[in-house]
């Protein structure tokens, strides 16, 4: 599977610099807009081969395409566009949309083509994240979503025969796959863990639902996980280092570092991380969906980077920068991001073909965006850190989980109703 | 004109000439945006949309956060740990080395080096050091020995030292530089003088040593008391995960500031901590250079 | 003014060349100087790790031998292989030297007037100018931005280096300086029919060429590393410095430690030669800002 991805990604690579060569003599462009994402070397190919897909069919616009870094994008973008310095189209994290619509930064799409009713019938579910009342303001050309990754390797030692598909299964076979050196100390972790990578969502919208619960209400201003329900999923997830023993907080810095020096079995995380996965020499390893509870119940969270208008464009800026819309959320453009940078594609018509949705690692993300939450984060880092002190209070203070989540979900009601007032 | 002045105001003339365009400079590139981050702090802004006035609320929030009391602390816990430690540890190592002669150069490079590095770099070298096994150096070492795992970075009361600990590491072959110059400084006629007198090392150094090294001595002091009370480097590059370490363990205030600025973007609650972290700069330094003055 | 001008010149003269007592190698000098080995290869233990990474493949990186197995340059050929690494570094190059250029002349300006000038408001403007060490860059982001962006410096040199072109610490260090030329030396000068441009120029700023050039290291290295600034205001992968452009080695999914690590090695050796040539100054220098107080 990596190699025929690698192989996609060069072809897909040599297609693009044939094509600039063939285009550099054309005729000149009438528009130019200039549009923002971030710097990941697959999702830069990805764009600039959409750019000359578009190109070649709009030969009066021009793409300017600009990158950031990652680490601080987001700070680049608010800096620039409401300085009036920014893109015309941008790619915003869906977390963060709520303030540039308040803002007035970005203009809603045009309800020709972008109505409501075909977005929502040509779209996963989630994306209605980015609808406001008989407008949407953004729309992804890619989702993610979670799923449980294994190391077949280490599978194949244990004697284990696959993924497991029930939380119980998952403790079981991460006993299996935990070793420890003489002194008693973890050398190999079963399941990694760690609030600081996905386990937060992990948490939020898969096992306090598993658990019986409902994580918020109100559309996400209301803290919910306060509940038998959060505290039983909040010693489920400490358990696994503090009665179980089958990880520790903080094994090797960072769960997904473990995970690449094969040294834990399995490890819950995104499908951004496929790319990185894929490069990582000597490691076998597969995809399984999220394991279910002993009910047989599903859940998963999913989140995706959006497209949007600013309203910096406008007139004939503006009607390129709707076509270039049109384009960068097509089922084609969403067939090459799936090849070129391993994202889901946002539509059922693209991401639910017989070889996308059995395909051996896309499958399992995919089949879990059918059933995936996505949470509206009032601010994700500071959401986040709340569940990291939730842990940090039980497994370095002693704290009970009871008394910890209530801690956290005080803290957090705090936070949203600063933030929605 | 100018030949009609006495020299009194030809002095003036020439100071405010040779200042004009320094002034100019500090007044629209420093003070007019510390001014505004002064305005910022009694509004509410996210950085995207407008700003709205909100008078004392930030500082009633910062004064009723309790993370903002931790990181207070912290950062005097930085101030008064990191300052003495590095001033003992700078003063030891070049007292001694002052005292050899063999291949001296190379080791005075030797203790220079880490001034020279990459932050972010050593921050992760260091960060790495301290990690449980199997990949952690130094608790592989004992481990070797039998000694149980040491939880550095993640241990509610060892992570602010073992991130103190890279900051004085960084710092230390200046220090060390400017102990030796001072040293060197001292007239060897003292330490002659002592010498025939018979009396013994300890002595010479409590009563000639480090009396005659005090201006060098508070020289560190002052410079040394600014970079913790801003420490903000290490900190942040070694808890990037859980930025300011486990329950804010070892946030200081710059930390705090760009977190809120940064993550949070609440501009107007950032600058209200700037405000204060500014008074705190404010108080500290006029203290050191009132002791300067004293000397 | 504890200390004379003369000591300060032995001591940084000792200090080019050391001479310590040639005392016989006796058990004591002997445990010392294997102290202080012992000391100053612990100092350096993790710059040896930078570079032990920046030698090894990727799924080595959490390897604890310092030597790696398959030690390798394709990290550093990868960074300098990348086309952009150049321009980068040419931009840190030009924009470090001409805001250490800039800080010389200014601060050392600046400094100068403060000392040796008696007029109305001098102390405010220093205390003013010493109080704007204390607000971090970090909040002026923002406020330098807007103004970048209203007056077109967005994406230029001049956009990246106007901020640090005068530095309250240079001119606190070079203030400091200044007190060890005698006035003497000055009155001389205004009497030989010198003015005062020239003074400064011809008289002050010669003797005090050792803190000029501490100055200088301190001004370059700090811009050399400078990262949060030139990342805000550039656009262009073209502009970046090399901070910037280096932290494109880390992304979303991943960050590549070997390839930071053999950016971060690279990058020093700028420094490390500015330092080799100046280091015999920083130490004169030193002296003399150390213990005028």
């Amino acid at each position: 599977m990596p190699v025929t991805l690698g192989n996609q990604f060069k072809s897909a690579a040599l297609g693009a610099a044939a094509a600039i060569a063939l285009s550099a003599g054309a005729a000149t462009a009438e528009v130019e807009i200039e549009y923002w994402q971030y710097f990941f070397e697959a999702r830069v190919n990805a764009m600039d081969q959409l750019i000359l897909n578009f190109e070649a069919a709009n030969p009066d616009i021009k793409v300017n395409m600009t990158t950031f870094p990652y680490a601080d994008y987001r700070t680049k973008v608010a800096a620039a566009i409401p300085a009036g310095e920014g893109p015309d189209v941008v790619q915003l994290f869906y977390g963060w949309l709520n303030d540039y619509v308040a803002a007035k930064l970005i203009q809603p799409l045009p309800s020709d083509p972008f109505s409501p009713s075909m977005i929502e019938e040509e779209f996963f579910p989630m994306v209605a994240a980015m609808r406001e009342g008989d407008n949407y303001w953004a729309l992804p050309t890619a989702v993610r979503s979670l799923a449980l990754f294994y190391n077949e390797r280490l599978f194949d030692e244990a004697g284990i025969e696959g993924p497991p598909e029930t939380l119980d299964e998952m403790v079981e076979i991460a006993k299996k796959l935990t070793m420890t050196d003489d002194a008693g100390n973890i050398t190999q972790v079963g399941i990694t863990a760690g609030m600081t990578a996905q386990d937060h969502h992990w948490f939020r919208e898969v096992l306090v639902r598993q658990f019986g619960g409902d994580p918020y209400l109100d559309d996400y201003q209301t803290v919910n996980y306060n509940s038998e329900a959060g505290v039983m999923a909040a010693e489920f997830y400490t358990g696994l280092a503090n009665v179980h023993k089958v990880t520790a907080f903080g094994f090797m810095d960072e769960p997904q570092a473990a995970f690449k020096a094969g040294r834990a079995g399995m490890h819950i995380d995104g499908s951004f991380r496929i790319g990185a996965l894929n490069k990582t020499r000597g490691l076998k390893w597969g995809v399984a969906e999220l394991p279910a509870n002993s009910e047989g119940m599903k859940s998963n969270y999913s989140s995706y980077w959006v497209n949007a208008i600013t309203t910096k464009a406008e007139g004939e800026k503006y009607d390129a920068a709707v076509k270039f819309m049109q384009y960068v959320t097509s089922d084609e453009a969403m067939q090459i991001w799936l090849d070129v940078v391993g994202e889901l594609p946002a539509k059922p018509s693209v991401g639910l073909t017989e070889a996308n949705s059995n395909d051996a690692v896309f499958g399992p993300f995919i089949r879990g965006l059918a059933y995936a939450n996505t949470t509206k984060f009032a601010n994700e880092s500071a959401q986040r850190q709340i569940l990291i002190d939730m842990v940090q209070r039980i497994d370095l203070e002693g704290q009970s989980a009871a008394d910890s989540i209530a801690v956290a979900a005080e803290a957090e009601q705090t936070l949203l109703d600063e933030y929605y007032n | 004109m100018y030949r009609s002045l006495s020299v009194r105001h030809k002095h003036i003339v020439w100071a405010w000439a040779f200042l004009a365009i320094p002034v100019a400079f500090y007044v629209v590139i420093r003070f007019y945006p510390t001014a505004n981050a002064m305005l910022i702090s009694f509004q509410d802004w996210n950085l995207l949309g407008d700003r709205t006035w909100t008078g004392w609320k930030n500082y009633e929030k910062l004064w009723s956060d309790p993370v903002f009391w931790k990181v207070f602390r912290n950062t005097f816990v930085y101030l008064l740990i990191g300052t003495p430690v590095s001033l003992v540890v700078a003063f030891a190592i070049a007292y001694h080395l002052d005292k050899l002669r063999f291949m001296h150069g190379f080791l005075r490079m030797l203790y220079f080096l880490p001034f020279m590095t990459s932050a972010v770099a050593m921050a992760w070298v260091w960060r790495w050091f301290y990690q449980p096994v199997p990949i952690g150096l130094i608790n592989n070492f004992l481990s070797t020995l039998g000694i149980p795992q040491v939880e550095f970075l993640r241990s509610t009361t060892l992570a602010l030292p073992s991130i103190l600990a890279p900051a004085v590491w960084a710092g230390l072959g200046f220090q060390v530089i400017i102990f030796m110059a001072g040293l060197r400084a001292i007239p060897g006629s003292y330490y002659e003088a002592a010498r025939i007198d018979g009396v013994s090392a300890w002595t010479i150094l409590w009563e000639i040593t480090i009396p005659l090294l005090k201006p060098t001595i508070v020289f560190i002091v002052v410079f040394s008391s600014i970079g913790f009370l801003r420490i903000f480097d290490h900190v942040f590059n070694m808890t990037t995960g859980d930025p300011g370490g486990p329950l804010n363990s070892t946030k200081p205030l710059v930390l705090m500031i760009y977190q809120t600025a940064f993550t949070d973007y609440s501009m107007g609650y950032a600058a209200a901590q700037t405000v204060v972290l500014f008074l705190i700069l404010l108080i500290v330094s006029l203290v050191q250079l009132r002791i300067l003055r004293d000397r | 003014m504890a200390v004379a001008d003369t000591e300060f010149r032995a001591a940084s003269e000792t200090l080019l060349a050391p001479r310590a007592p040639r005392r016989k190698a006796n058990a004591g000098q002997i445990a010392r100087w294997l102290l202080l080995f012992a000391g100053g290869i612990l100092m350096v233990a993790p710059i040896a790790y930078m570079i032990s990474t920046s030698l090894k493949w990727p799924h080595e990186i959490y390897d604890l031998a310092l030597i790696p197995d398959e030690p390798h340059l394709e990290n550093y050929v990868y960074v300098l292989e990348d086309g952009r690494f150049y321009g980068w570094f040419i931009n840190s190059i030009i924009i470090a030297t001409i805001t250490t250029v800039s800080n010389v002349i200014f601060d050392s300006l600046v400094g100068y007037t403060l000392c040796k000038f008696r007029f109305p408001g001098r102390y405010i403007v220093f205390i003013a100018i010493l109080s704007t060490l204390m607000i971090p860059t970090e909040m002026l982001v923002i406020p330098w931005y807007l103004m970048s962006q209203s007056l077109g410096w967005l994406d230029s040199y001049w956009g990246i280096m106007f901020p640090g072109l005068m530095t309250a610490f240079g001119t606190f260090l070079m203030k400091q300086f200044f007190e060890t030329v005698p006035d003497d030396f000055i009155e001389a000068a205004r009497i030989d029919g010198l003015n005062e441009l020239q003074i400064w120029w011809t008289v002050a700023m010669p003797l005090v060429r050792p803190a000029l050039a501490a100055l200088a290291i301190f001004v370059f290295l700090g811009n050399w590393t400078a990262f949060i600034w030139p990342l805000i205001v550039t656009n262009s992968v073209e502009m970046y410095t090399l901070p910037v452009g280096l932290s494109s080695f880390g992304d979303e999914a991943d960050v590549q430690w070997e390839l930071i690590m053999t950016g971060a090695a690279i990058s020093t050796i700028p420094t490390l030669v500015v330092f080799l040539i100046f280091q015999r100054f920083i130490i004169r220098g030193v002296v003399m800002a150390g213990l005028k107080g």
